[in-house]
This record gives structure tokens, sequence and C-alpha cells, in this order.
């Protein structure tokens, strides 16, 4: 069967899948508000109201207001894009680099194998916020190196995976039938390689995901993320944690939009492991740590 | 053949609850196995003879359902609760499966597990146990039986990994031992070598067996009554003399034909052509007439022949029991 | 089983070797000059000059690093770029705290998921087996300070049964310190019981369809001791290990939660140096914990071997 059937298969039995159909629309609707998070939100960010302080939810502020009369619904909404942003751009990141290694190791093994291997074993052997913190802390907080930083931090999974999927397609009949005929390097992994490992690697990109907005969330928690006045949902959680015990809407819906979010990838991403590839642990290795 | 079959099933049908629906894996099976004697169910696989087994003792899966009667020594094990027939099955019969290399537990040493069912249903102590365990491994052919007694069974090869399970099997001293293809996933001295212990122990010990496998080879050398299954029924059912100098179903004669025999090349084996039917989509007719040699009339797809007398208990299920005229294989 | 631990422990030691070179240049990456970085409105020459020659980053980079690695082998780390006291002083202070949370969490979560995994996978397909993986599915995807809050708010807000942070010494007060461990450990514990769970489900899933729970029924045995005797038995092995892992990353301190609950473990000491941008101190407190993840994870390889006789003969 051909990848590319095998995706399209995936896809349509992704539609018969309830948890995975709403985690679809959760992630749909994300987007949207990413993109017009602005101009959906009642209020500007950063209006502050010192008459509207602490206010509960209301008519006029659905998700009350902050501890500087803030729109919380609106810093919810503008929020959105940034956890996306970081997400996205960082797993993009690992996935790129960590293929690349993995790919590069599995196809040529050996020593070069064992060199970038036992790096990628180095890189895992830090607890995964632990080592996102020290880089963030050395490079400066802000959007940027936290997405670097998450990027770094994911980039051995995607070494492993490519690694082992360049492993077992390497030694089946029809790769090495093309290395015989003499084909390229670059042409057997365009054409024979690369379509064989697109499955763990989809899979791995859509749980990561998940995983990578929860990081960015905590870094930016530790005020190591997207920097002030900008709004993210972690830094909103951490301002409103002193105060949560008289305002609760501090505390409950920025979080509840982390966990929405995350929800929604691991829900599609689970769906899509059940289709593309039962045999796919990743659970226990990808979250080691809740550090 | 007179005295009371060790297990007898009547009209044993089960149906397994699928993703895709019912699948009747059984429909509607008589076979029964006196003390002492081997009956061999022979078929393909997804024919129904393992299925078979395992629904009359209580094996089969949780999404199966099972009718018909089941009487082991006598007793009705279909009237029985589940605890008593799981008691039943464990103190009267022995199981023997396929692959030795998973059917036992890769943590537990191999004299705990040769006999936990002693200690279970004959009370023995642990020490009782462990004394047994080694007079079995000596019993199954099993060298320095008192040292190994305490390995796991990844130390053991194949065939002495087998061994292991027969003599796990014989721990209670069964009435009934039920062999479920034991030679397949071994070579080929020492599927010889196992046929040749079970059979030395069937008589010594005076154990039934019921042996179930794909091979008529094997048939031949240990079985006193054979019965074909295909399809999820018995197609044929006789004496192993009778049945192998006269078969009288159509499948039977292309099953012998395509028994690899001594002077002949595997290449001129005449294999049989199509695959069997599905059990979600069982024919109304007869179940081997898509692939049959014979192909007779529109009676045969659709309808179902009778089991009919060819011999002394020699019955066959087809329209066409003798073989056509000059055609002989 | 010897060469296979010999062959483990070269592998660990190669990796470790790797993390002090990535721990070494976190200090290189620091923009601009990290000794001033990190005094910075403090800034006096005669400090600054004292401290660079200690942190001896005057010296060539090769020179620097080796004899970083050096001192590391005889424990010593350095010393705070902030109050010049030992590196190694000031993490090996704050182990006992992450060590009893971790510990706690770890043991509310094996408490929760072990009889939770087990019965989803014996009941496969019971409301029980839905119910909890839907709570393994809220586990992972909920982020753990959310969680903290939320639980701030209602055991220490609304019921007042529990303190909302802070830390008793388990040795001082052993009362005080379960009322303080509660709240950041059943938080921690809850993310880490989902995950514990969903694994311990697919593990006994998978042994029980194995061909020899199939033998052990034909035996007649008792279903209690088909589960207990051939399915938990095999199926723990791999749930042990996990839970080490888990245990391994735990002890790296629990960063977020242990800011949020003011608990003065590793990950609080991780975020305090990182706020006062005191990079040996940060240094230290990583490299301590990427060690401690090293080691368990060479415990669990070997106690996996003890486990598994397959593994343990060769």
């Amino acid at each position: 069967m051909s990848a590319d059937s095998r995706t399209r298969r995936a896809l349509s039995a992704l539609r018969h899948d309830p948890p995975a159909v709403a985690g679809a629309a959760v992630l749909l609707l994300l987007v949207v508000v990413g993109v017009a998070g602005q101009w959906l939100a009642p209020a500007g960010v950063n209006d502050v109201d010192v008459d509207q302080m602490l206010h509960p939810p209301s008519w006029a502020h659905p998700f009350g207001t902050d501890e500087l009369g803030r729109d919380v619904l609106s810093r919810v909404l503008v929020a959105a894009r940034v956890s996306l942003q970081v997400g996205v751009v960082s797993v993009g990141i690992a996935l790129l680099v960590g293929a690349t290694i993995g790919l590069i190791a599995g196809y040529y093994q050996g020593w070069v194998d064992n060199v970038l291997m036992r790096g990628m074993d180095v890189l895992f052997a830090f607890p995964v916020l632990l080592l996102a913190v020290a880089i963030v802390a050395v490079l400066g907080p802000g959007l940027l190196t936290a997405m670097i930083a998450i990027g770094v931090v994911y980039t051995p999974i995607f070494a492993r995976v490519t690694r082992a999927g360049v492993l077992s397609v390497r030694e089946q009949v029809f790769v090495r039938a093309a290395v015989s005929i003499g084909a390229s390097d670059l042409r057997i992994i365009r054409r024979h390689v690369l379509p064989n490992i697109a499955a763990p690697l989809i899979v791995q990109t859509s749980l990561s995901l998940a995983f990578a907005i929860l990081s960015e969330a905590a870094l930016s928690f530790l005020g190591l993320g997207v920097q002030p006045p900008a709004p993210a949902w972690g830094r909103m959680l951490f301002d409103g944690r002193g105060f949560v015990t008289e305002a609760w809407w501090l505390g409950f819906f920025p979080g509840a939009a982390i966990f929405l979010t995350v929800l929604a990838f691991n829900l599609v991403g689970d769906a899509l492991r059940d289709v593309l590839d039962p045999r796919q642990l990743t659970l226990g290795e990808a979250r080691r740590s809740t550090a | 053949m007179t005295a009371e079959p060790v297990l007898a099933v009547e009209d044993l049908t089960v149906t397994l609850g699928t993703r895709r629906g019912p699948a009747r894996a059984v429909a509607g099976v008589d076979w029964s196995v006196a003390p002492g004697r081997t009956l061999a169910l022979v078929g393909e696989s997804g024919s129904g003879k393992t299925m078979s087994v395992l629904a009359a003792t209580g094996l089969a899966p949780r999404t199966a359902r099972v009718t018909g009667r089941v009487r082991l020594l006598g007793e009705d094990l279909t009237a029985l609760p589940p605890q008593r027939r799981r008691v039943l099955r464990g103190r009267h019969v022995g199981f023997v499966f396929q692959d030795p290399s998973t059917s036992l537990n890769p943590v537990l040493t191999v004299g705990r597990q040769v006999t936990e069912a002693a200690e279970e249903h004959l009370g023995l102590t642990r020490r009782q146990a462990r004394d047994r365990a080694v007079e079995l491994l000596e019993l199954v052919g099993i060298p320095s039986a008192a040292r190994r007694v305490d390995e796991y069974p990844h130390q053991f090869s194949g065939g002495m990994r087998q061994r292991v399970v027969i003599a796990m099997a014989l721990a209670c001293d069964p009435a009934l031992l039920i062999a479920d293809e034991p030679t397949t996933a071994l070579d080929v001295t020492t599927q010889a070598q196992i046929v040749e212990l079970v059979a030395g122990l069937q008589e010594r010990m005076g154990t039934a067996v019921v042996w179930i496998t794909h091979d008529l080879g094997v048939v031949a050398g240990v079985a006193d009554t054979v019965a074909v299954m295909y399809g999820g029924r018995i197609v044929e059912h006789g004496p192993v003399d009778d049945v192998f100098a006269a078969p009288g179903h159509p499948y039977t004669r292309a099953l012998l034909a395509a028994r690899p025999r001594p002077g002949h090349r595997d290449a001129d084996l005449p294999a049989i052509q199509g695959s069997p039917p599905s059990p979600l989509d069982l024919p109304a007719g007869c179940a081997f007439w898509p692939r049959c040699p014979v192909r007779g009339d529109a009676r045969c797809e659709h309808e179902l022949p009778p089991l009919t007398e060819v011999g002394p208990a020699h019955r066959v299920r087809t329209f066409y029991p003798s073989p056509p005229t000059g055609e002989d294989r | 089983m010897s060469r296979f631990i010999l062959r483990r422990l070269l592998q660990s030691a190669v990796v470790l070797l790797g993390v002090t070179l990535v721990v070494f240049l976190l200090l290189q990456l620091v923009p601009g000059d990290p000794v001033r970085v990190a005094l910075g409105t403090r800034f006096d020459p005669q400090t600054y000059e004292a401290l660079r020659s200690r942190a001896g980053l005057d010296r060539p980079l090769l020179t620097q690093y080796l004899s970083y690695v050096g001192n590391a082998l005889t424990g010593d780390l350095g010393v705070s770029f902030r109050s010049g006291q030992p590196v190694t002083t000031i993490v090996l202070e704050r182990l006992p705290a992450t060590l009893s949370l971790a510990l706690t969490a770890v043991l509310i979560a094996v408490l929760i998921a072990l009889p939770l995994g087990v019965l989803a996978a014996v009941r496969n397909g019971s409301a029980l087996d839905h119910a909890a993986r839907v709570f393994s599915q809220f586990g992972v995807s909920v982020p753990d300070f959310w969680m903290g809050i939320m639980g701030i708010l209602l055991f220490a807000g609304v019921l007042g049964w529990l303190p909302p942070s802070g830390y008793v010494a388990l040795t001082d007060d052993p009362a005080g310190w379960l009322s303080h461990v509660l709240l950041p450990a059943a938080t921690i514990g809850l993310v880490t019981a989902s995950i514990l769970t969903r694994f311990i489900r697919s593990s006994v899933l998978e042994v029980l369809s194995a061909d020899h729970v199939r033998t052990a029924e034909a035996k007649g045995l008792r279903g209690r001791v088909v589960v207990l005797r051939h399915v938990l038995r095999n199926a723990l092995i791999p749930v042990v290990t996990v839970v080490a892992v888990q245990l391994a990353s735990l002890l790296g301190g629990v960063i977020v939660v242990e800011v949020l609950f003011a608990w003065p473990g590793i990950g609080r000491l991780t975020y305090d140096a990182v706020q006062a941008r005191d990079y040996p101190v940060l240094q230290g407190a990583v490299l301590l914990v990427a060690a401690l993840f090293l080691v368990m994870n060479l415990l669990v390889d070997i106690l996996y071997a003890r486990l598994d006789p397959r593994i343990r003969v060769r």
C-alpha cells in the first residue's frame, strides 16, 4: 500500500472517531482565534481600567477582569496566537533538525550514526522543561528563544523516531534493489525512505505539538516566554495565582484555554496514531517529564 | 468402542462476535474420543478445528457464543457452572499448544509451571510439586531434570520446550490430552521425536488424545479416527485406515493428494486452488463447492449435503461420495 | 549480566561527559560577559575580578572545560555569583525537599494508576475502562500548574483544609510536612498517574492476550491466580521501569509546581538562579539533575534485567 493511500484512508477513518472530530473542531476554532483574535476580542488587551479591577465574569466581561481591570476574555483570545506560534515553530524546528539527524544517522549508519545519536542521548538526559529553562535563561527570555529552546528539547525524539523508521525501511527489498541499481542516495531517500517514515513522523508531530504548547505555557508561567505586556496564557496564570482565592476566573480561564488546546492536539494525535502507526509508543518517551 | 467416551461433543456451534458481524467458526459438529484412543481433527487454518476444542473445554474467547452439548467423563459440561467446568478441565484435560515459545510464561521457572495445576487440583504442596515436576520432566525425556527444573523457558531449545509443555499437560495424570498442532513450530527431526513421545506416553498412561493438525502425514501415524473439517463443519469422519484407503470427500482427496510423499518432488504436488470460505459469510450449500474439482450441480451450491454413511463408521458430507471414475488423483 | 551492566555503565559515562559539555557551554552562550550580567547593578571591580578568576573565565576554553570536569569530579561545581557559597552545598541543601515531594507524588500516582490500569484492562470495554481512558486523557493534557492553582482555590480557598503553599521539613514536623506536601504532590501525582494508567492498561492488555495466559487458563487455575501470577507479574515488569523513569524526572525538580507552591527544592532553586542570573548555580542544578537522571535510568535498566529472567542471563 502506498503511503499516500494510507494517509487518505487514515483521514477517512478519523471522520468516524468522535473524540478526534471534537479535537479537530477545537483546533479549527483555535486557528480562527489565532488569526483573528485581535479583531474578535471585545476590548484591547492592555486597556487598563482602574474602576473595573478584579470584577467577576459579567455580560460586559464574560471572563471577568484582572488586577489592572483588563478584560480577561480579550487577553485569552489574543494569547492563542502566541501559543500556536510557539508550538508550530518549535515543533517545526524539532521536526526539521531531528528528522535530518535521524535520516543521516539511520541511512549512513557507522560512526556518523554513533556520534549523532550519542549527541541526541545527551540532550535526552535532561528533563524536558529543565533544559528549556536553562537555554532560555542563558539566551534571554522572549518569544524567539522560547521557540528555539522548545525546539531543541524535542529534537531527540524526532531523531529517534526517524532513525528507527529509516533502519527498518533500509533493510527492505525495494530499497536494497534501488541501491544495487545505483540510484543516488538523495533519490533513494526522497523516493523510498521519506514516504515510508511519514506516518510515524506525522503522529509524532501532532503529539509533540501538544507537549510543546504545554512547555510554552510552563515557560511563560515562569516568566521566560513572551514578555509583558503581551498576553500569554501561562503568564496570566502566574500573575493570577496570587489572587486565586479571591478571583478564581484569573486562574481558571487561561488554564482552561491551555487544557483545551493541548487536549485537542492529543485527541487528534492519538487518533492519528491508532490509524497510521498503532505500534508507536510515544507517550512515555515524549513526556518523560512534567517538570 | 463401547466404553463411555472421555470427551464427546454434540451439535457444537460457535459464533464469534467480530467487528464485522457474527462469524460462525463452528457449525454443528459432533465427535467423540474413547479412552486410550486418538482422534485427529484435520483441516486448514480457520476450518474450526481448534475452536471446536477450545469451545468444548470452555476456553473459547469471551466474545464467543457456544451452543450444543459437551460431555467430559460423563458430566455435561454445558450444564455446569463455569467454576466447576474450570476445575474439571484443569484436573482431567491436558493441553499442548502449537508454539512452545509463547505458550510458556517467560518469567516463571519451568518447574513451577509444570506442576501448578497439580498444586491446584491435586493439593500438592510446593515441595511435593517440585519433586513431581522433576519426575515429569524425566518422563518426557529432559536430561538432568533435577537441575533444569529451576530454569526458565528461554533456556530450553524449541523441542525441549515442547517437552516441558507436554510434561505440564500430564501433571494431573489427565484422561484426555489435547494436542493443538504441537509440531508445527518445530523442525522436522524434532517433530518426529515429539510425535513419538506423545504416542509412547499415551500407550503407557492410557490417555485419550485429540490431535489437531493440518498435516495428514502425522494423522496416519498416530490416529485411530480422523475427522476432516472444512468451513466449520465435519466433511468426513471415519477410521483412519478407511479414510486413507477410500477417501469419500473431494476435499479429503485433495488433502491426501497434496501430502508430500517420498519419491515425489514438492513441485509436483497439486495444490488446492482458491482459499477457504470466510466464517463471516458461509455459503448456503457445500462450503467446499467453490474450490471443488468435482463441481457437481446447483444442488451443491444451494443445499447443504448431509453426512452419509459410506462404510462402517465412515461418514462423508457430500453429494458425490465416490471418486469420479478415471480421476483417482 | 555483568557484561550488560558494564556496557550500560560505559554508555552512561559517555553521555554524562556529553552532559557536562552541554552544561559547560551554557555559560558560553550567555550574550556578553556572564559575570557582568550577573552582577548587574551590584557591580564592583574587585568582586568582578574575583568571580571571573574563580570561575576560570580568564583562561582558554579547553582548559576551562577540562578544569570544570575535573572539579566536578571532586564535587566542586564552583561558587554562586550571588552569595559566594559553594554551588554543591547550595544544590544538595535543596535535595531533601525535592526528594520528599517526588516520592510522595509517585506514591500517589502508583496508588491511583495501578488498580485503575489493571481493572481497566481486565474489564476491557467496560464503563470503568472508559472512565480510566477519560481520566488519563485529561491528565496528559492538563497543565500541572493550572491543576495546582485550582487545587489551591478549592482546598485552601473554599474549603480551607490545606495551606496554599509553603514548606515544612519532614524531620521538623511530620504533620506540618504532610499538610504542605499534599497539594503539590497530588498535583504532580495526578498527572503522573494518568501516564501510568495508560501504560499499565496497555501492558496488561498485551499480556492478557498472550498464549501463556491461555495455557494458564487451560490448567484450570482460578481467575485470580491467572491474573496475579500469569498476567500481573509479566505486565508489571515494564511498568516498574516506567515508574522509575517518572520518579527520575520528578527528582529533576518539578520547576513549575515548586514555584507555584513555594517548595524550596531543586526546581525552585533553578528558577531563583535564572531570575538572579546566578549561572554557576543554574549549571550546578542542571548538571546534578541530569546526572541523577542518568543514574536512575541506569538503575532502572539493571532492575529490569533483574526482574526479567530473559535478560538476566545475558
